[in-house]
Parts: structure tokens; sequence; C-alpha cells
């Protein structure tokens, strides 16, 4: 306790003698500022150029707003998905990006004013290309495939790429959803509260099938020259996903909110995405990608609900998953 | 010195009336046979067990509303005289002071203290590195440090054998002697009562009675006493 | 006598705020009034089931192993008993790493039985939660038990051979007795333990059918952001913890930590092989989840980063502060329970009352109550100093009374007519005599705090990470062999920080 009180003190003491120093505090969630998320490396390269100090809050993040409302100290949010945009959007605490959305290298047209998309990827099922010859697909190959292949998969309550597997299947056979799902559910090995959980498995060789991303293989390929992870790519397309950045309205330091966001768009911050969050860039040629990305298997078609949309299907769709998988 | 005055001392269903009074310097035998309520009035006049009635007076105050540690008196019970966590000399400084901090002259108070009882040198020991008769001894050491002008004892030799018993007895008289303490002590053995008291106090059918000469309350016992004694 | 009033009545003040207050901070911040549904109370129906079936299997299970044990004597006896209690203060994630490469798909057992043309066996779902739970729980059934055995005095089994008693006359006469008094107590602790139970069910629960109350809670919070939803379900909880915790004072256990566990009752019944082979059965099912863990770990050593240094130590100061602050609230609260003789029972039922909370909601209770006036980052080590402290408490408690009654029974009177009152009565009578429990409780404490996932992010500090959550971090990065060594390196923190601690409390204690 008296260590806790002093580090405290210290840190009082620590800001105080900074405060000619404004400071920039930004949500994000916890992979993202961990040591081996593109957090600290955002922060050094924004730090050079805006004379301030970053400093990240991490944690659930709607949660958190939902619970500060007004007072929230938050001057920029990133890292919100596009689930939980409707909420985040009805609390009336952020401010237009103010950005030029017109070149992003998105699969889909983004028009939202208020949240910027910063990276980008699909939900997909990756396998171990040494075990399976011949992936699945499609959606249909998968559900009526006669090998015994197991799935991990996440809860869409508690994750977001189960949220987007949900709306996944809900877009490639709407009313029939139910009976997909259905069909799903036996090949399912677990469901697990949210994506690294899941990812363990697989990569331990419990399970065949992970839902994860397109994007995963990235990793292995990079990082570690381990090519025998591949994403299945299925014909019906690929829910699309993306991460987003907000700025507070009623910001103390409304000029470097706006250089921030300024800042998510340039080469030098989308040039971190691939190698330190395992997604796409929102804006950047694919010409400077790292290598590793252009041997990933891409879908040609992404397919996506606006935020109106997926609260509409919500409901109706996650009631289907679980009697699916109840049973 | 002591004097209960209709005290009615209640356990559960059972229950003791207590009229009696111990002279000043007396060695008084508890007598009686089980169950009969003999620990159970030391219990009252230790402060343990509140009477329902009556009043209780040692050296004509009235204590009958005093904790145990605040009247005029010692008691050492069956077992459990010593704390095994710590040493001898501190089981016995506590009985001067119970927060262990003592002055020079208290430590050499204490040291005395152990002498009087034969124990010198025995101080850093743990009791259980200690005989039953020496851990008696200890226990005793701190009656003396404490300097009540009563004694209770509740058997505590009943564990111990028939030679060191009558030991520890005649060391208790010699101690009381010097100070003019008096003692109050149950006991199952006649024996021992006739060793150390010249005075037996009879509890037996709910009642506890004053105390008469111990040998006639020996030589002829009530039929209550005498069927507990085994004796004709 | 008016200090411990005071402590105690402030350590009941805080453990209700902590518990019921947060609950109630929570559930005044709800916007919309939203009643439980269908699926809720499957959930509740859910978490019953499986904690009565995991409570009764470990407690099954833990009969003929706490016989064994209570009726050989071997090399290693003691060493063992004390190793196989690991599992209880094991940090969930690390348990549920282990407990996959032993009984899942690839694991042991079903490469073991895939070489003879076996289907591997099936972890996912139900049973899965309850093989967890089991071994989480039965090292505490057996300790239980076999505490309840060696409370059998010797003479009484003397007697029993004396007279020629078969094994079943033995069983019948002595040891059914015996389990008809312990077992229940167990059986209540550890359905309590399983009723909150949140991250076995996340990672083996196997789909929908298999969530908890507590699942429940972070869905509703995490989905919904229902908070009136959150403070039902975790008032639920409350309803069915609390109503056991408090009945389970009926069924006092044995006198707990206190005795040896080193004497054994020598006896000539019973077939020497059928024990050693409950004790083999047990050790290989806790001990080998174990050992994975460490040849898992080992693999990723080298590839652990440097940042797992620092984490380590401050969840080792974590682990330390929450095990003091668990003796500073338990000692006032047992010495109050004891020193009442009306009332005593409410406040030791208060005690145990944590053991039913939703540290979700007491965390968010926290953040409620507090972020408009202090900065959350400031309080985040406290806080989880705090809640830890508080979900310990009653495992120390449940270890503590029996020590303080029998101190007070033995030393009680002395202590009165010494007139030892006060802090004197405490430091030189209450203390010593309680060592022992007392350690036990804070070491129990800080290896429970150690695994502690932090389940209080809305505190969270980026830059004071602890082990468990870099764990978690290497694991959403990718990268699983750094994270199996961060476990291995839990695992062990967690187990010295336990033995030592319950060690200096048998150092030199006097009988």
């Amino acid at each position: 306790m008296k260590q806790t009180l002093l580090s405290g003190g210290l840190m009082l003491v620590a800001s105080a003698a900074m405060a000619d120093t404004p400071v920039l505090t930004v949500y994000a969630p916890d992979y993202f500022t961990s040591e081996w998320g593109p957090g600290p490396k955002i922060e050094a390269a924004f730090e050079e150029t805006c004379k301030c100090d970053l400093q990240y809050l991490a944690g659930d993040l709607l949660p958190r707003l939902l619970l500060e409302g007004g007072r929230t100290k938050a001057d920029i949010v990133i890292g919100l998905n596009t689930d939980v945009t409707k909420k985040a959007r009805e609390t009336g605490l952020f401010a237009p990006h103010e950005q030029d959305t017109s070149a992003l290298t998105l699969p889909i047209e983004w028009t939202d004013e208020v949240f910027l998309p910063f990276n980008w990827g699909h939900t997909a099922f990756v396998y171990d290309n040494t075990k399976i010859d011949s992936p699945p697909t499609s959606f249909e190959a998968l559900l009526n495939s006669d090998e015994d292949w197991k799935i991990v998969l996440q809860d869409p309550r508690s994750s977001i790429s189960g949220l987007a597997l949900m709306l996944w299947v809900k877009a490639v056979y709407g009313d029939e959803a139910q009976a997909a799902f259905a069909k799903l559910a036996p090949k399912v090995l677990t469901v697990t509260k949210g994506w690294s959980e899941s990812y363990g498995m697989f990569t331990d060789g419990e399970a065949d099938l992970v839902l994860s991303y397109t994007t995963s293989p990235a990793y292995h390929i990079i990082a570690e020259g381990d090519e025998t992870k591949s994403a299945a790519i299925f014909d019906e397309g690929h829910y699309f996903m993306t991460e987003l950045v907000g700025k507070i309205a009623d910001t103390e330091e409304p000029e470097l909110a706006s250089a921030f966001m300024d800042f998510v768009l340039s080469e030098t911050f989308q040039e971190m995405i691939p190698t330190a969050n395992w997604s796409f860039p929102a804006k950047l040629d694919d010409s400077k990608l790292p290598e590793g990305f252009k041997k990933l298997n891409m879908p040609e078609k992404a397919l996506f609900y606006s935020e109106d949309q997926a609260a509409a299907l919500r409901d109706e769709a996650l009631e289907e998953w679980l009697t699916a998988f109840s049973q | 010195m002591l004097t209960l005055d209709n005290v009615t001392l209640t356990q559960g269903a059972f229950s003791l009336v207590a009229n009696l009074s111990v002279d000043a310097g007396a060695r008084v035998a508890v007598i009686g046979p089980s169950g009969a309520g003999k620990s159970t009035l030391l219990a009252g006049i230790a402060g343990y067990l509140r009477p329902t009635s009556g009043t209780l007076s040692i050296e004509g105050r009235e204590v009958t509303s005093l904790e145990p540690g605040q009247r005029p008196l010692s008691i050492l019970f069956q077992d459990s005289n010593l704390f095994p966590h710590l040493t001898v000399f501190q089981n016995v400084a506590l009985g001067l002071r119970p927060n262990l901090r003592l002055t020079d002259a208290e430590v050499k108070a204490v040291e005395a203290a152990l002498d009087r009882v034969g124990l010198a040198g025995y101080g850093n020991r743990k009791p259980a590195a200690l005989s039953g008769g020496q851990q008696s001894r200890v226990a005793l050491a701190r009656t003396l440090l404490r300097e009540r002008p009563l004694l209770l004892l509740d058997e505590p030799f009943a564990a111990l054998g028939p030679a060191l018993k009558v030991e520890m007895l005649d060391l208790v008289a010699q101690l009381g002697d010097e100070r003019g303490t008096t003692i109050l002590m149950v006991s199952h053995d006649p024996d021992d009562a006739r060793h150390l008291c010249d005075q037996a106090i009879l509890v037996a059918d709910g009642r506890a009675d004053a105390p008469v000469a111990t040998h006639e309350l020996l030589d002829n016992p009530p039929d209550v006493l005498s069927a507990y004694l085994g004796k004709k | 006598m008016t200090g411990t009033r005071i402590s105690g009545g402030l350590v009941v003040l805080l453990l209700i705020f902590l518990t019921l207050g947060t609950l109630v901070a929570v559930g005044l911040r709800a916007e919309d009034l939203s009643g439980l549904g269908r699926r809720d109370w499957a959930a509740v129906r859910f978490t019953l089931w499986q904690a009565a079936l995991s409570a009764a299997i470990s407690c099954l299970l833990a009969i003929p192993v706490a016989r064994a044990f209570s009726r050989r004597q071997f090399w290693g006896r003691g060493v063992l008993i004390t190793v196989l209690g690991a599992p209880f203060i094991l940090p969930v994630i690390v348990a549920v790493l282990g407990l996959i490469a032993v009984f899942g798909r690839t694991g042991l057992v079903s490469q073991f039985i895939g070489l003879f043309g076996l289907e591997p066996v099936q972890i996912y779902g139900w049973h899965g939660i309850i093989l967890a739970h089991v071994f989480f729980n039965l090292p505490l059934a057996t300790r239980l038990i076999l505490q309840g055995w060696l409370d059998v005095p010797a003479e009484r089994f003397r007697l029993a051979q004396s007279l020629n008693f078969l094994s079943a006359d033995m069983f019948r006469h002595i040891e059914l007795p015996l389990l008809f008094r312990v077992v229940p107590g167990a059986f209540m602790v550890i359905f309590l333990i399983c009723t909150t139970s949140f991250a076995v069910a996340l990672a083996l629960g196997g789909g929908p059918r298999a969530t908890t109350i507590e699942l429940a809670i972070y869905q509703a919070f995490r989905f919904d952001f229902d908070l009136s939803k959150a403070a039902q379900l975790a008032l639920v909880q409350f309803a069915v913890g609390g109503g056991l915790a408090i009945a389970s004072l009926w069924f006092r256990g044995p006198r707990g930590q206190g005795a040896a566990l080193d004497r054994v009752v020598s006896r000539r019944d019973g077939s020497v092989w059928q024990d050693a082979l409950w004790i083999l059965l047990a050790a290989a099912f806790l001990l080998v989840p174990l050992v994975m863990i460490g040849v898992k770990g080992l693999w990723g050593v080298s590839e652990l980063p440097d940042s797992i240094w620092p984490a380590a130590l401050r969840s080792v100061i974590v682990a330390l502060v929450s095990a003091g602050l668990t003796v500073a609230l338990v000692l006032p609260l047992a010495l109050l329970a004891q020193s009442l003789r009306k009332g005593g029972a409410a406040v030791e039922a208060i005690g145990y009352l944590s053991i039913a909370a939703s540290p979700l909601v007491m965390g968010t209770g926290l953040f409620i109550l507090t972020f408009a006036w202090i900065d959350p980052i400031l309080l985040a080590l406290p806080v989880t100093v705090l809640v830890n402290a508080a979900m310990s408490l009653p495992f120390a408690l449940r270890a503590l009374m029996p020590g303080l009654t029998q101190a007070e029974a033995d030393y009680g009177k002395l202590a009165l007519s010494l007139q030892i009152t006060g802090w004197a009565r405490l430091r030189w009578v209450i203390l010593p005599r309680v060592r022992r429990p007392l350690a036990f409780g804070a070491a129990l404490a800080a290896a429970l705090s150690m695994g502690d996932l932090g389940v209080i992010t809305l505190f969270a500090n980026p830059e004071v990470q602890t082990l468990p959550l870099a764990l978690y971090q290497l694991m959403e990065a990718y990268r699983m062999d750094a994270a199996f060594a961060a476990a291995l390196l839990l695992l062990t923190l967690s187990l010295a920080i336990f033995w030592l601690i319950d060690r200096g409390g048998r150092v030199d204690v006097d009988a």
C-alpha cells in the first residue's frame, strides 16, 4: 500500500513537472497498447512531431466511455469496432474526423464522417495447409463437408470476430442463417470468449480450423518464416472488419487531437499497421505493403452491414446463433 | 477475608448456592463428589462466572462485578497455566506487565521469583523443555510476583506423581506462609487436603458450606461424601 | 476490547460496501430496467448444476485419497500432500493450458489411446468445465477430509483394532460418522467456489450451453452494456452464494488447518495396493498437467520479452500487499466475530459474502463511485489489491476461525486472570497461537492474487502491467510459445510465494 501511495505521489510530482507539455489522452484496447501492439511505435512517431505527451488508457473502450459520459478524459478513442459505433455515436461525445476519405484503400466505400478507419481485414477460417490439402472454398462446402474438421469459434457476445462471423453467416444465408448455424455447430470444438484463446488452441494443434482473419497468416510468414498457415477463401465473400478512431468533441486539446487525426492517415502511421497490427492499412498503396502481405489469399468480395443494418439484425441473429449452438 | 453472601452460581440447569466466609491466611480445601460444582465455585470466586444473585467480597471489598484480572487473587488451572510460545521468563513477567515492557527492577524481581521456586537460569527455556513439576513452579513463580492475597488452586498438580505433588504442596504452603496468602484448593485426593489444608469446604447437593476442620469432615464424612470417598 | 469492536466494525462496513455497495452503485447507474430472460435463467440453472456436480465429484474422489493418506506412511508423504495442493492456487489460465495439454484432442491422453485406435477424448463442453473444477478443488477437498480423519483420536482406531474390526466395521462405526461430519462442509465450500467460476467456463465451455452467471454478467457488460441486467445477475449470484455461505456455517467443517497433517494413524485394515493406486491416480491427475506446463514453457523461455520481469516483480508486489491487506482485514473481523456472544455468526457470514460476489461488478461499482473524483490510473493498484484481498478473505477467515476459537478456549481464561488486554493480548497471546492458519491464509491470498487476471480492466494502467495480463497480451500478439513460458513463470512464482509465506508460519512454532 505504501508502495502504491509512493508511486502515486511520484506520478503527481512528475506530471506537475511536465505541466508545460500538453497531454493527449488516447483510449485504446489492451492489445493495442501492449509492447507487441502498434501503440508504442505510434506514440513515439507522433511525439516526435507534436511536442506533446501521448498517454494511453487501456481497457474496454465503450463501457468506459458510457460510464464516464461527458466527464471522460479521452481526447481520442482508437480501436473502436463497427459493432459499437452506433452506441458510441449516440453518446454525442464524438466530433467529425474532418479527413478526406476518398483515397482510402478499403474494399468498401467509406462515408462515415465521425469514425475514421485506420486498418482493415476480413474474417476467415485459418487452417494448416500441411494438414488440409483441399480447404473449403465456400461456406456451403464447409457446412456440407464430410471431413472430420474441428473448428474453434469466438462468442459473438464477447468477441468482435465472433460477432463478425454471426453477421457473415447472416449476410450469406439471410433467413436460412439458423439452419446454417445448426450445420456448423456439430463441427465446432468449442466457442471461446476471445480470439486469443481460440487461436492458441489452433496453433497448439487442438483445432483444424480457427475463426480468425485473412491477415493472420501474414504474422506467421513475416515473424516466423512459416508459410503453413493459410486462410480459406470463400466464394460467397468475406465479412469486412475495420478498426476506427474518433475524436472527442469537447477535448481540451482540440489542435492536438486534430493533428492526431491527420497523423492517422499519414504514411508514417499507415506503414506501421501491417506488421504491428497484423492487418491491412486503411490508406496505403499496395506497392508499399510488406512482401508477406502480398502472399496472402484474398477474397474477391467483401460483405458488410452498415451499423444500422447490423443493429437491426443483431438480436435476431444472436437468438438464431444461441438456439443453434445450445442444441 | 473472603465472604460469599448467598451467592448463586448457575450453569445451564445446574446451580450452586454458596454462603460462607474464609479467614485471612487460612488454607482451605474444597471437597465434594464429582460434578458437585467445586470448579464452578472457584470460577465464581475468580470472576469467570457471574453470580445470578448474592454478593462476593474479598478483604471487605465487594468484587461481585469485577473482571477476573481486577480481583485481588491469582488462580492456577488444571492445565494451560503457561503460554507454550513464550519463554519461562516471559511467562512469569506477564504477572507484572501484560505488555512485557519491564524496568530493570522488574527484571530483577522476575529473576528473584524464579530463583525462589528453584528455577534460576531457566528463564530462556520454553515450557515444553521443562518437566511437569518445573512447569508448575513457573506458574507459582508468577503468582509470587503478583502478590495477590488470595490464591485459588483448581487441581493444578493433578497430573504430577505423588512425591512431586507433595513437594509442590509443600512449596505452596511455604510461599503462602511467607506472605500470609489465603489459599483455596480444589482437590480429589483427601490426602492432599489433609496435607495442605487445616480447613475444608464441602460442596454437595447444590450447596457450598462454611469451612470446617478438614480432619473432622474427612473422618466423619456425611453420606454424600462418604459414597464418593469410598469409606464407611 | 473497544479497539476490536471498532476495527472489526470498520472491516464489516468495508466488506458490505465492496460487495453490496458496489452492486447497488451499478444497479443505480443503469438507465433502463431490463428483466432477466430465459437465457439468463438457463445460465443460473447451469451454474448451480455444474457447481453441484463438480463439488460432488471432488468430494467423492477425495474420500479414498484422503483415507489412503491418513493410514499410509511413506517417504515423501508430507511433500506430496503439499505439492498436491498446487492446483488450488494455480492461475486459471495456466491450469487450463495444462489441462488441454493432457486432456485435449492432441493431449497426452488422446495420443495414448490413439495408439489403440481410439478417438481422441473430448474435453470441451460441460464435462470440460467439471474436469477443470475437479482439478482445482480435489486438493482442497482432500485436505479438508484428511483433516477430518486426523481429528479422530488415535485411541479410537486402536480400540477398533483391539476389537478386531474389519475394514467394513471400521467404515461403519468410525469413518462413516466422520464423513457425515466433514463432507457436507467441504461440499459447500467447493460448491460456492464453482458457482462464481468465470475463466474456466470461458475456455472449456464449448458453447453457449455452458454459460455461468459470471460469464453472463460479463456478456451483459460487453455486448449490451446492460448494467441493469449485470446488477440483477450479480444479485441472483449473491442470493445463491450468500444463502449457501450462511447455510455452510451450520455445517462446521473440520477444525481447519491448525492440526499437523503429518500424523499417520497406524492401521492394519485395507489394502496397501488399493491405497497406493488412489494416491498414484490423484498425483497423476493433479501433477501431470503442471509438468506439461513446465515442458511447454521451457521451450519458450528464450522468447520471453524483457518486460516480463518488471511485470513479474509487480505481480509479486501486488501479491504481497494483497496478502498483507488480507491479514489486516481478517484479523479484526475474526476477533470481532469471536468476541461477540450474539451476532458473531453474522459477522463471520459477512466475511464469507465476497465468495459470492462478482469481481466484475465490484470493479465496475468502484469505478462508478470513484472516477469523478480520483484518476482511475492512480487507483489501479490499490483497487486490484483491495479486490484481491476481499476475494481471498473467505478462505483466510475459514482457516483462522478454528485456531482463534482454540486459542481463546485454551488461554482466554489465563489471559483474563493476568489482565492481559488490548494490544498486549493480541501480541503475546493470540497472534503466536494463530500464526500457522494466519500465514496459511496470507499465503493463499498471495497466490490467488498472483494469478488474478485483473477483470477490473476499467482501472487498468497500460504502463503498470502484471504478469497474467502480460501473458494474455502475448497470446493476443500470436506469441504462444512466449505465453507458455510466461505461464511457467507465473506457475513457479505462485507456488514459491505460497510455499514461502506458508512456511514462514510454521518455522519455530511451539505446540
